[in-house]
């Protein structure tokens, strides 16, 4: 008997595109949880449900795998678990999922863990798409080679479904434990894997004939029409690009109205607590330094939303592994594989959703490579920054008959945030060594339309761990960055500020003006004022003056904060002077009467910002994927080096 | 009847031919856990269009592999 205090613990175990996932979210639900394996960034799904004898059922849906010989590192998190039982998540019982149309690479696997000796079912899944292929599967043949429960069940349409969930909770373990058989798959060499490969696979292509009664499948025909175009060397591209320029479209025209909202809603809490709450400085913290870093974490939640609703539609249609391979050939050179294309391109969009999806590459060596690349290609938070700076420095004039000058240099920061991702791949690529050899053997699925299912669960998923592990380093950075521009050094700040706060209270109709004089005043005079006039023989060979400085340093919180800083130092929220901050930016000069946006010092600030990694969001996010502070501040420092000495190169040129 | 052997990415589209053996042991090992082993009637589906990697057909399933890892499989 299991008393109540007991749990059970159930592994879901299968190859890739076995429809793994989509049984355990039918059986599951919204009852899962996401976290990481021990150690590494592998998703790690897991569910309690109640067994009927009020005992615990903990649910894990390990890495898909194809053996028990591991070859990547989601392979070796699904060995290690199954065969050390001493992990804490060393399963009590197997779930075998296997795709009935494909039951060969199943029955291996099943084989493996039936070595093992720990209690398993074989669960015959996709069941619909065998009898689509006549094919009656004689059941009682795997069962008699296994010598385990068999279930067939179809998990998208929810079909056997119930017959599985009832034995797995009225699922009792025999009372003495057999002792777990690791010796046949621990510490075997690459020869030895050879030999138990062939072994096996030729009892299992005989039986398979038997449970399938002989002529072997074909790939699906539907499958192969659909092949024949999207893998067209004409079509093939066309549709691609279509599918990137709509991801595209939709983030830069859709996400906008709820990232508007957020703001929006972040703002009027803001006004209607500044109303409630004392003045003075735990509010303030409150105010301005909490809340827009919250905000700023929630606004991103639109764009991750999207883009991860477009990314499962398409590796759950079995489309993205189409587009790596009609990919791969080009990005190979760059130490990168047809895998890390969505993810690279989506980088255009946002670089947090584009970081985190790297996942669904399987070398680990490409994923970093495709992690530290992929903040360079030019985001959509640049656009705040290179719209200003584009409107102040470059003449709206048409060029060769038909082309916009301004257009075309923005399409000219785009066309360098992608070249100089490629470029530095292959300066990062010498420098990480790769354990694992770069593999493209993979399966090229059935097409399948995508579940709505999957794909709410995946982005909740996503959109929780965000919100989780990266905005507890956006919010420490905020308040840091608060402090920075709200204290300065002994009463140098309060003594600045005394000067125009008397001409606010003297002159009633022109209050607006000289509080916004006593902002600027304010932040010239704190620490991030100060810091940055400290950076300013730093950055005066690259054309910016210490205003920029302090643009800088507060700006990496986001880098569109540049065009609010800069709002801010010329006090721009002055009302009796209606010039817009372009103008106004426009019109500044320096004591030689030259202009302070000159042609050269523009063109080196958007150089600047298209290369430098301004984003914390972006750093949180690179921390929590790659599992430490190394690799984000590498990539930190690279960036700086490398939009240092390019602005270098432009100012000097121009200047 | 005499079989000629060849390399796996020697194949022409629509071609089939039985896997007769690999030279590397790490691709082989790849290519058998899914169910590619020597004996197995592959079929060559696909080449992709910028000339790398190539796709294959067999029991009922299709993979992509680039030409280099081809060149590892002896068919017949």
């Amino acid at each position: 008997m299991k008393t109540p205090e007991t749990t059970l613990k159930i592994s879901f175990a299968g190859n890739p595109n076995s429809g793994k996932s989509t049984l355990f979210n039918a059986l599951t639900g919204l009852r899962q949880k996401t976290g990481n394996f021990p150690g590494v960034t592998v998703d790690k799904k897991t569910a309690r449900l109640k067994g009927n004898q009020g005992h615990v059922l903990e649910l894990t849906d390990l890495p898909g795998t194809y053996s028990l010989f591991p070859k990547s590192l989601d392979e070796r998190i699904t060995a290690d678990i199954i065969l050390n039982p001493a992990h804490p998540d060393h399963p009590d019982l197997i779930l075998v999922i296997a795709d009935a149309s494909n039951i060969h690479r199943s029955l291996y696997l099943a084989s493996q863990i039936q070595e093992t000796g720990i209690p398993f079912v074989f669960v015959l899944n996709m069941i619909d798409m065998a009898r689509k292929a006549g094919k009656n599967l004689k059941t009682d043949k795997i069962h008699a080679y296994l010598g385990a429960p068999v279930f067939a069940c179809n998990s998208r349409e929810g079909e056997g479904i119930t017959a599985l969930e009832s034995f797995i909770k009225n699922y009792v373990p025999a009372n003495e434990k057999k002792p777990v058989n690791t010796a046949v798959f621990l510490g075997k060499d690459e020869n030895y894997q050879k030999e138990d490969s062939i072994r096996r696979f030729e009892k299992i292509s005989a039986l398979a004939d038997e449970i399938t009664g002989g002529n072997a499948f074909r790939f699906d025909p539907r499958s192969q029409k659909i092949d024949k175009v999207l893998t067209h060397p004409i079509y093939g591209y066309l549709f691609f690009f279509l599918i990137l320029f709509t991801i595209f479209q939709a983030i830069f025209y859709l996400a906008p109205y709820p990232m508007e909202w957020i703001e929006s809603g972040f703002l009027y809490l803001g006004a209607w607590l500044g109303h409630l709450l004392p003045e003075n400085l735990l509010s303030d913290l409150l105010l301005n330094g909490i809340l827009p870093g919250l905000s700023g974490v929630m606004m991103f939640i639109p764009q991750i939303a999207l883009l991860f609703l477009f990314l499962t539609i398409l590796e759950d249609t079995g489309y993205m592994a189409r587009a790596s391979f009609i990919m791969d050939r080009a990005l190979k050179k760059f130490g990168l594989n047809g895998r890390t294309v969505i993810p690279l391109m989506s980088g255009i969009a946002c670089a947090i959703p584009a970081v985190m999806s790297a996942r669904t590459i399987s070398s680990a060596r490409e994923r970093l490579l495709t992690i530290l690349i992929t903040p360079l290609m030019s985001c959509s938070a640049r656009l705040p920054v290179y719209t200003l700076l584009i409107a102040l420095v470059i003449p709206d004039r048409t060029v060769a008959g038909i082309f916009n000058l301004q257009g075309l240099t923005l399409m000219g920061l785009y066309l360098l945030g992608f070249f100089a991702a490629l470029g530095m791949a292959l300066i990062y690529k010498i420098f990480i060594k790769g354990r694992e050899r770069s593999f493209f053997i993979m399966e090229l699925p059935v097409y399948r339309k995508p579940k709505w299912n999957n794909i709410g669960l995946l982005i909740r998923e996503k959109v929780g761990l965000f919100v989780v592990d990266a905005g507890k380093v956006i919010l420490a950075i905020s308040i840091i960055l608060w402090a920075l521009a709200n204290f300065g050094p002994g009463d140098r700040m309060e003594t600045a500020m005394a000067t125009w706060s008397d001409s606010v209270s003297a002159y009633p109709d022109k209050t607006d003006f000289y509080r916004s004089k006593m902002e600027s005043v304010k932040l010239e005079n704190s620490f991030a004022g100060i810091l940055g006039k400290s950076i300013e023989p730093v950055i005066k060979p690259l054309g910016f003056d210490w205003k920029i400085g302090i643009a800088l340093i507060t700006s990496f919180a986001a880098r569109e904060v540049f065009v609010g800083t800069m709002a801010t130092l010329y006090a721009a929220g002055d009302d009796n002077n209606p010039e817009p901050l372009r103008e106004k930016l426009m019109n500044l000069q320096d004591e030689k009467g030259n202009k302070v946006y000159s042609l050269a010092t523009g063109l080196s600030l958007m150089i600047f910002y298209a290369f430098a990694l301004q984003c914390m969001s972006t750093v949180a996010v690179v921390k929590r994927e790659t599992g430490g502070w190394k690799w984000p501040l590498i990539q930190l420092f690279s960036f700086l080096l490398l939009a240092y000495f390019s602005s270098l190169a432009v100012y000097g040129f121009l200047s | 009847m005499i079989f000629r052997l060849k390399r796996l990415d020697q194949l022409i589209k629509g071609q089939s031919a039985i896997i007769d053996s690999f030279t590397d042991l790490s691709t082989s090992l790849k290519l058998m856990e899914l169910g590619c082993i020597p004996g197995t009637e592959v079929i060559m589906d696909s080449v992709a269009p910028l000339g790398d990697p190539i796709a294959i057909e067999f029991s009922g399933s299709k993979i992509s592999l680039r030409k280099s890892e081809a060149a590892t499989v002896i068919v017949k």
